[in-house]
């Protein structure tokens, strides 16, 4: 089917379709323009600002649970009056604070890196980068957003029941995640929790069937494999993974709920719970459900890092104004991470009681994916290499990106080796590794990835005071608040707790936690300032006059400053070179429609 | 497909974009069920595994989705020799076959129980448990197919409008094979690996 025929899906009208027919065939309302669009740009859209409401809520209840471990003795009345219950005089308590610490993980890591990152850009970016009026299926791609929008009020309102949302950790583990009895987020909470994930999983296998579909089969005249930028690979690699990986935490979970709902044993055995006593189930293994989650868990952390990867690379090479440097080692470590991430996960469960021999090989493995992450960083290293660098707020948060992706990515080294993990894990240490690394890296390349097309989604530009406060605060900040714990993780200090001013070896850090949290409130303050910076500049920013600001090759600066739904008026432009011509032969840039000259040097 | 062609006539013939979105389908299904019989290996070599005979009318229902196989490809054939009768026939006879399956299945499963094989509950062990999950999951994917067969169904009594585009069907028909293949692999699974 050609792309003409995926936008206007009436079969009938398909040979008719030529010109700028375009404009005027479209008659749209309120409801199919904004909520029930099938237009991958507003589809976009709507991922991109669900993502912020969930990045708020979570990093607010970072801020809350920031708080408690920042001040562990004092009292703050106005707690209680937005939190009720769950904060008594003023203090949260020990439920809510397992809460808070719970749905930030889950909420970050699925509903805003995950929906909120790849499902914004790979939306945005696909159709644009690769020359198609629409995705594959455009009507998959509405239900894969509105999947994600019950999901998301379904997870909402786990926070409001009498008992509480979901606390025994994001990643569920049972006995805590499978038995009512165990906690009070353990009940509705936690059934609340399990729909909300699997509406998810589907939102995000329908969205990854399109991604896949609509780069390999619904590429412009031209444009081969190795002529597609880097973000389209990034995406198409994040979305292989979330295909394979994605229904295997399905297949997990739905054992969870046999377990918890209709008295299978699958995880359950004849535990004893203080005051239900000896459980009648018999013979269950919790490990299984470690097996099957990081099966999932760890690939979900390449989702969440190849998007933010591929911007990064898009961005400095066009802000260095020089071709990226290596662009098929590029790709080959993409695919060599892609790989590794399915051969990687019990490197999560090496204090399981893991045979040290299988723990072996797959710290082998895990340490492998230094190789692909090295060559990436020294390829970004080198493309910025006396490079003719623009400093705009977009590349300063690409090049923050490649800072804490090798701050993070070091002490994967040391996190990736068995004996040491005997030490460290479930410490501070893990939190500073994962966060760096995952977290804050990959909200960096979504900043990045918002600034540098911010003038192609809104036709304007946001404004650049406030990007680079926004990003100098961000980066001083993150490092401030995760290089301490680094520390705290190496003398010891576990994760999870409610108060460590009652251990004699933890006290040392009271202060170190003041200071944390403190800096955790002052960076999560200058996020609403960017989110300040996002509403008003829609309506109020600079606009965009020229077609192509940046001065990029790639195919979406060639077309309207605000396109349509179909993307460009008249014919889809043809391809005729790789992404990234720049300062060649004299050139600044050299856009990919432009044919290659007969005079030119060599060419991709 | 017809129409591409004519649109762009020097381009290669690419696999139709929905054709190819359900094999990446059909991907991301298989690892399902392979994260489910690996945890079941995994179960298996511990401790407190229950081992049962298979009920014999899973031999019977595996006859039967042979079948339906067989008669969702002379249903297509039929369709694209513009045979409409006999195609409609054909495609009645395929849903009737994987809504007999279904029912075997079930049938399978108040077998066990008759066996008191307990498939949850309090009494359950987890190898009967598995047997259920992974079979009830399967009896699902043939029923979602058995659901796209009715609207295709639906499509050819239709007299109104004529129907002469093969792809919705060729796309019901490969869902078909692969359901077909997948209960092949859990049957043999069940009996000789797991």
């Amino acid at each position: 089917m050609s792309n003409e025929a995926v936008v206007h899906a009436h079969p009938g009208l398909a040979h008719e379709v030529h010109g700028d027919h375009h404009e005027h065939h479209h008659h749209e309302t309120f409801i199919t323009k904004y909520v029930f669009s099938q237009d991958h740009k507003m589809i976009a859209k709507q991922f991109l600002i669900t993502g912020m409401v969930w990045a708020v809520l979570g990093g607010l209840m970072s801020v809350l649970f920031r708080l408690q471990l920042g001040y562990p003795d004092a009292t703050f009345p106005w707690l209680e009056d937005i939190l009720g219950k769950w904060a008594k005089g003023g203090r949260i308590s020990d439920s809510a604070y397992y809460a808070l610490v719970t749905t930030h993980g889950t909420v970050l890591v699925f509903f805003v890196l995950t929906a909120g990152l790849s499902g914004t850009f790979a939306n945005f970016l696909i159709p644009l980068q690769v020359g198609a009026r629409d995705m594959a299926s455009p009507f998959m791609n509405m239900l894969s957003y509105w999947f994600f929008f019950i999901a998301s009020v379904v997870m909402l309102s786990s926070l409001f029941v009498e008992t509480g949302p979901f606390s025994g950790g994001w990643t569920a583990y049972p006995p805590l995640s499978a038995l009512g009895s165990a906690s009070p987020g353990s009940k509705t909470g936690m059934d609340l929790w399990l729909i909300a994930m699997a509406l998810f999983v589907v939102s995000s296998l329908l969205g990854g069937l399109n991604y896949i579909a609509t780069i390999l089969n619904m590429r412009t005249k031209g444009m081969s494999m190795t002529r597609l930028p880097l973000t389209i690979w990034a995406l198409f690699f994040t979305a292989v993974l979330g295909v394979l990986s994605f229904p295997v935490l399905l297949s997990g979970f739905i054992l969870l709920i046999f377990d918890r709902n209709f008295g299978t044993s699958f995880y359950l055995s004849d535990i004893f719970v203080s005051g239900v006593g000896a459980l009648p189930n018999e013979g269950g293994s919790a490990i299984l459900y470690q097996h099957l989650f990081w099966f999932l868990g760890h690939p979900e952390v390449y989702i969440i890092l190849l998007p933010a990867m591929g911007m990064v690379s898009e961005i400095l090479s066009i802000n260095s104004r020089k071709p990226i440097f290596g662009y098929m080692a590029m790709v080959g470590s993409l695919f060599a991470i892609a790989i590794l991430a399915f051969l990687v996960w019990a490197h999560h469960m090496f204090v399981t009681g893991l045979n040290p021999f299988l723990g072996s090989v797959f710290v082998l493995l895990t340490l492998l994916i230094a190789v692909p992450s090295a060559i990436k960083v020294f390829n970004w290293l080198t493309t910025l290499w006396r490079g003719n660098i623009r400093f705009t707020p977009g590349m300063m948060f690409a090049i923050g990106f490649v800072s804490l992706f090798i701050s993070g990515g070091l002490t994967g080294i040391w996190l990736g080796n068995s004996a040491l993990d005997i030490h460290l894990h479930d410490t501070y240490f893990v939190i500073a590794h994962f966060h760096i690394v995952m977290g804050v890296a990959s909200m960096f390349g979504m900043f990045a990835g918002v600034y540098h097309w911010y003038p192609k989604m809104y036709g304007r530009y946001l404004n650049n005071t406030l990007g680079y406060i926004h990003f100098w605060v961000t980066i001083a900040g993150a490092y401030m608040i995760f290089w301490p714990m680094h520390y705290q993780g190496l003398a010891g200090m576990p994760r999870r707790y409610y108060d460590y001013s009652n251990w004699e070896s933890f006290k040392q850090f009271v202060e170190l936690n003041r200071f944390i949290s403190t800096v955790a409130m002052i960076v999560f303050a200058v996020q609403i300032l960017f989110l300040f910076n996002f509403f008003y500049s829609i309506f109020k920013g600079r606009k965009v006059t020229s077609q192509n600001p940046w001065g990029a090759t790639t195919l979406e600066w060639t077309a309207p400053i605000r396109p349509g739904h179909g993307n460009w008026t008249g014919e889809i432009p043809e391809v005729h070179r790789w992404a990234y011509d720049y300062g060649k032969d004299g050139k600044d840039f050299i856009p990919q429609t432009t044919p290659v000259g007969s005079d030119e040097s060599e060419h991709h | 497909m017809m129409m591409t062609a004519i649109q762009q006539p020097n381009r290669p013939q690419r696999l139709h974009p929905h054709k190819f979105t359900l094999w990446v389908a059909i991907g991301s299904i298989v690892m399902m069920f392979a994260g489910l019989t690996s945890a079941y290996i995994v179960k298996k070599n511990q401790s407190n595994w229950l081992e049962f005979q298979l009920p014999v009318i899973f031999r019977y229902s595996t006859a039967v989705i042979l079948v339906s196989s067989l008669t969702m490809h002379l249903a297509l054939k039929a369709f694209k020799a513009r045979e409409m009768g006999r195609y409609r026939m054909l495609i009645s006879t395929t849903a009737l076959l994987g809504l007999l399956f279904i029912t075997l299945q079930y049938l399978g499963f108040r077998n066990l129980e008759a066996q008191h094989i307990a498939l949850v509950g309090e009494k359950s062990n987890s190898s009967a448990s598995f047997l259920f999950v992974i079979t009830g999951l399967h009896m699902v994917h043939v029923l979602g197919g058995v659901i796209a067969l009715l609207v295709i169904f639906a499509r050819a009594f239709r007299t109104r409008i004529k129907q002469y585009n093969s792809m919705p069907l060729e796309i019901a028909g490969t869902y078909w094979h692969f359901v077909d293949a997948l209960w092949i692999y859990l049957f043999v699974f069940y009996n000789w690996i797991g």
